[in-house]
This record gives C-alpha cells, structure tokens and sequence, in this order.
C-alpha cells in the first residue's frame, strides 16, 4: 500500500534510468546512508567497529567485485583471495616507495596492479569456459600464493614474512597502523566501498555492463551484435581484479594491520564466493547483504552462549558456528537460489500489492 | 498506430523505396558463389550460388537438415566455408567473424530464440544498440557526459522499435519469463535496433499459432517497405513464403535445386519431388 510506484510517472528516460527509480527506493537508501555514515559513527563502539563494520565492508568489496565476473559476465574464479592479496602487496610497495602520498589514492592506485595480473589470468577464459575455468584461476590462486612467499621483495625482506602496515596519513590524518582510531578507518573503508559501488552500478547500468552480461546469457548471439568476447571478458577480469584488488588493499591497511600469504588463500575465495552467491548474482545490493549475513552471523553465534548463560567451549562454539553456518547457506541455495538480493526483490513486489494481492 | 511509430523509426532507412522495383532491376548487396561447407563426412553446403538484392524478401526454404541455418550461419561468420566466396556489396569477403558481419549491417534472428535470458526485454533490444555505442569507459564509469547523453539518446530508438512491435507492457519484464511468441518477437527487436542493412531470419515463425503469424508478418512486410531493410528469411509454411518473398531459394540435401519467383519455384518438379520424398 506504501511500498509502490502508482502515481510516479517518468517523465523522461533519463528518470527512467536512475538507479533507484521508485521513490521509496530513493527514501530507504536515504535511511541506509544516514545509518552508515552518522547512526553507526555516533554510537558504535571500537568493538563494533574494528570486528563487524570494516570487515563487513571490506568483504562487500570483494563480493562487488567477484559479482562482476560471475554475477555479471558469467565467469566463474576462484582467485579472489589472490587477487586481493595482489592489491594489498602492491599497496604495501607502494607506500614504501612514496611515503608521504595520501594512503587513499595508493590503495585505490593497488588496484590497478591487480587488473594487470587479472587480465593475464582472464585470458584462458577466452577458450574455456565453467569449471575448467574456474581451475585455471584456482592455478592463478596457487601461483599467486606462491609468489606472495617466495619473492621477499613484496614484503621488503621482513624476517616474519608478513607486511606491517605503517602509519600512514589521509588528509592529514592518520589513517593506518595502530595509532588510527578505529572510526577512521572505518570512514574510509564505507566510502571507498560506496563509491566503487556508484562506479560499478554506472558500469552496469551501460554499454559495457550490457556487453558483460551479453556474454554471459548468450555469447553467440552478443557476437552477432557486434561485442567482441575478448573484450568483454577481459574487461570484466580488469574491473573485477580492481575491486578485489582494492578490498585486499583496504583489508589490510584498515582492518588486519599486517598480513601473511595465510589471508590471502583460498578459504578467502571461498568465503567471497558464498557471500556472493548468497547475496545474489549480479545483484550489487545482494552483495551487500550477503557479505552482511556471513560475516555477521558466526559473530552472533558466538555470542549466544554467553548471552544466554550456557557455557560451552571455544571449540565447540566453532564447530556449531560451521554447522549452522553450512546448514543455512544450503538452505537458502535450495529455498531461494538467486538469493537473498531476490528474497528481498519478491518482499518488496508483495508490498507493492499488499493489501490487495489479486 | 504501427504505421506512425513505424515511420518515425524511418530512421532505420532514410529512404524507403516507394515503387517495388522487381528484383532484377535491385542491385546485388550479397553473392554467394560455389559455397560449399562440410563438417567431417556430412556435406551440409554443397557448390550452392545464390544471390541477394538490394530490399528484397529473399526466401530460403527447403525440407528438414537442407543446409538453410548453416547457409545463414556461413552468411553471418559463424561457418567458414571450405569452398567458394561471398561477395559484400562487390567486396569478396576474407575470414569473417560475427562481430564484423554485425559492423558491416548482417543482422540476424535464430532458429532456437538465442536472447538474452537474464536481461529484460529493455536490455535485449538495447543490446542491439551496442556498435552504436561509443562513449568510453571513464564517462560509463561516472555515468556522466557523452555516457549519459547517448543512453537516453538510444533508449529512445529502443522505444520506438517496442512501439513498432507493439510490446510496451513487457518492457520491464526478464525475457526468460516470456512465451515463446513474444521472445520471437523480442529477438526481432533485438535486431531491428542493430538498424540492419541485410536482415537474417531463421524461421520467426515456427511453433506459432496463426494471429501471431500474422502479426509477424506483417511485422516483416513493415520492415522491409518502410525501412527499405533487405531480408533473408527462412520459412516452412508455403503459404507465407508465398506472401511475404520476392524471390525464393531452395535448397535439398545441401543443393541448391531451384532459384526464381515463388511461382516458378512452386511450379518446380525437382521442387515438388524434393518436398513429396521422391528418391534421388
Ligand atoms: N555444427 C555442426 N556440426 C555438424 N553438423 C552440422 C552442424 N551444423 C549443421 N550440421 C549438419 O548440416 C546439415 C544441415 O543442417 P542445417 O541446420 O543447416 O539444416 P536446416 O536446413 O536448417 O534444417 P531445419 O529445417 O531442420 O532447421 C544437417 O545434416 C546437420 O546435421
Ligand atoms: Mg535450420
């Protein structure tokens, strides 16, 4: 009854396009970002902040960008993890280069370094398809893990092997390593991701979001409309590396602090995975609400216990986690395959009709 | 209302040709000589030679496993032909892949609806658009300038082809979701909006009930007098054959067995014998 667009005529294509068209729509993000970037820094403590925020939006991130590649233009990786740690190494050699640039610009410059690998690993897509893809980027996985160990150079000779991330400044204030306030940082980390979400949704939106998903329903026939596949597809490995890139860079400027090969493994490609097929293919708000979900709640599990008096130990507090965990994720692939973006999707058509469905 | 939103697509095709000249009279766009394509043992194509004027309905027909898709598929570069050559507004063609065939104005409908499942019938018919299409990757990315500007510039020629098909009430709706009738006639926006110059057509018809012949049809007739868009069609149904073609190619176990007018092609005996079985 509240929830509908009666009465909201487009009066030109333009409004027509906006990426939120329906009016409610237009409130209820309103009522996210005020949440985001006033409600949550008022009030949120360090704890709040440091082990649900940042990482919440670090891993959205990384969902946003494996959505392009697999949501998007259909190609499966299982490189993220990797690719991320190619972001969050050139980072780090680039800030050991130049110092005194403002962390921001470097981490979003990272990226770039990780489209490059991207594009290299992108190519085999141009013959293989589905799961043999999805091993060749598994050897990128390896290979990547490899290199992160044995070329010190990465991580400047540190006899631990791991990057440290040293106080840095953005605007003057300081933004990295221990003496940056929690809230900083989780400033930067929501814009960042915000923005590149505005970028992508720009993208997909376009041409060349169209050519990307062309590609992935049917190739054949977007070749007959003039798309090169080699362009489409490696266009979606570039944009798709870059934000993976970036969210690995942001992990460990503003959330981990140092970082081994360990975060970069494939467990990650498989957490940005599921995150990214809970959420919902090719859907940028399921991206964030799956990145929410499974981050979320293994941290609500834990704390049940407690809450409620019982007392259970670690161990099997992680056990239950996985279980319940595991157990909802094929839950929702069986109740709802394109995921929790479309769960929301029917709410919202409900409401559009309600209270009069027929 | 067809008429008026058909005219304003005028666009397609500033001119559109008033008297219908007979064919003969039209010059050739596309020669295919001696083309013949195999794959391992099976001889799909076999010494054919055909050719296409300019603003015709050019008719293939011919019975089941004939060669007419592969015929299409070799026009539009997805087969390359181990014999003979195709020759492009007096051009002979060297390797042809779709992407260029799509430049150089061959558009083209399948046989087994090839849209775009996930997209709606908006981003299919938009997705016609795509070489026209030149705004570069940082104004996509800001969605701002020559971006924004040519997307509601081409959303605008989309509307017009929706109008033209008459499928506004399914603009929004994800083409999976469509009955097979409509998907057809989506697919025939699709490539409408590619403003072809050669139009490929593998059966619009099949499995469709007799009001939604009509209409597509109609559609067809529409696009090639107000557009002046040449058309190659494939079709089973004689009688639309007959109605819609200026001219009739048919094709028998990868042979070309006749060529000529619908009535003469009707009036054929290698024709008759190949569609009543007769042995070879
Ligand atoms: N890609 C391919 N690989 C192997 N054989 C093929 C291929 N494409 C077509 N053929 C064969 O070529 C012959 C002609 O097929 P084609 O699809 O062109 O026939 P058609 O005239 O379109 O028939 P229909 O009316 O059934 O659509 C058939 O024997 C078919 O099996
Ligand atoms: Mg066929």
């Amino acid at each position: 009854m509240f929830y509908r667009e009666a009465g909201q005529f487009k009066t030109s294509y333009e409004a027509d396009q906006a990426i939120f068209p329906i009016l409610q729509d237009k409130w209820g993000l309103a009522a996210l970002a005020a949440f985001a970037f006033v409600v949550i820094p008022l009030t949120a403590n360090d704890f709040v902040l440091n082990s649900i925020m940042i990482p919440m939006m670090v891993f959205t991130l990384a969902t946003i960008g494996l959505n392009v590649l697999l949501g998007y233009a259909g190609q499966l990786s299982l490189g993220t993890g990797a690719f991320m740690g190619v972001g969050a190494y050139a980072c780090y050699k680039l800030t050991t280069f130049f110092p005194d640039t403002n962390i921001i610009l470097l981490v979003l410059a990272s990226g770039i370094f990780s489209a490059g690998v991207g594009i290299i690993f992108g190519l085999p897509s141009l013959r293989i398809k589905g799961l043999y893809l999805a091993v060749t980027t598994l050897a990128a996985q390896f290979f990547l893990e490899w290199a992160f160990i044995r070329i010190p150079w990465l991580y400047n000779y540190n006899d631990s092997g791991a990057i440290e991330v040293p106080q840095r400044l953005a605007f003057g204030i300081i933004a990295t390593g221990p003496s940056a306030t929690p809230l900083t940082r989780y400033m930067i980390v929501l814009c960042i991701t915000v923005f590149i979400t505005w970028l992508v949704s720009n993208l997909i939106r376009g041409r060349i979001g169209r050519s990307w998903m062309m590609i992935r329903d049917m190739d054949i026939a977007a070749e007959l409309m003039g798309i090169k596949p080699l362009q489409a597809k490696l266009s979606a490995f570039a944009v798709s590396s870059y934000i993976a890139g970036v969210s690995g860079a942001m992990m460990v400027f503003f959330w981990l602090g140092a970082a081994e090969v360990e975060s970069f493994d494939i467990n990650h490609s498989f957490l940005i995975l599921f995150m990214c097929i809970l959420g919902g293919l090719g859907s940028l708000i399921g991206s964030y609400m799956g990145a929410a979900f499974i981050w979320v709640l293994p941290i609500l599990i834990r704390a049940a216990p407690a809450a409620l008096g019982i007392t259970v130990t670690a161990a099997s507090v992680e056990h239950i986690n996985f279980m319940i965990v595991g157990a909802l994720i094929i839950f929702f692939l069986i109740a709802e395959p394109a995921g929790l973006a479309r769960l929301w999707q029917i709410g919202k058509q409900k409401l559009r009709v309600w209270p009069f469905p027929y | 209302m067809t008429m008026d939103a058909a005219v304003d697509t005028g666009a397609v095709n500033p001119d559109p040709p008033t008297a219908r000249l007979s064919s003969d009279q039209r010059p050739v766009v596309l020669d295919v000589k001696n083309v013949s394509l195999s794959f391992g043992g099976v001889k799909a194509i076999q010494d054919v030679s055909f050719d296409i004027r300019k603003g015709e309905v050019r008719a293939i027909i011919g019975p089941n496993g004939a060669g007419k898709t592969s015929m299409l598929n070799v026009i539009n570069g997805f087969y390359h032909p181990q014999h003979g050559t195709i020759t492009w507004h007096g051009q002979e063609r060297k390797q042809m892949r779709p992407h260029i065939a799509a430049t150089q104005g061959i558009a083209r409908t399948f046989q087994n609806v090839a849209l775009f499942q996930g997209m709606s019938t908006l981003d299919n018919i938009m997705s016609g658009r795509s070489l026209k299409m030149k705004s570069n990757f940082l104004f996509q990315l800001i969605h701002y300038g020559p971006a924004r500007n040519e997307e509601i510039e081409h959303r605008r020629k989309v509307e017009e082809i929706i109008d033209f098909l008459e499928i506004q009430a399914i603009r929004r709706t994800p083409v999976g979701r469509l009955p097979y009738g409509l998907k057809k006639r989506v697919e025939l926006g699709r490539a409408l909006a590619m403003e072809p110059e050669l139009l490929l057509l593998d059966e619009p018809m099949a499995g469709m009930n007799l009001e939604e012949k009509e209409d597509m049809s109609r559609f067809i007739i529409d696009v090639n007098d107000q557009f002046g868009t040449t058309i190659a069609l494939i079709e089973h149904d004689m009688g639309v054959v007959m109605d819609l073609s200026d001219r009739v190619v048919v094709l028998d176990h990868g042979e070309l067995i006749a060529d000529g007018t619908p009535n003469e092609v009707q009036a054929n005996q290698n024709v008759i014998d190949a569609y009543l079985g007769v042995a070879h």
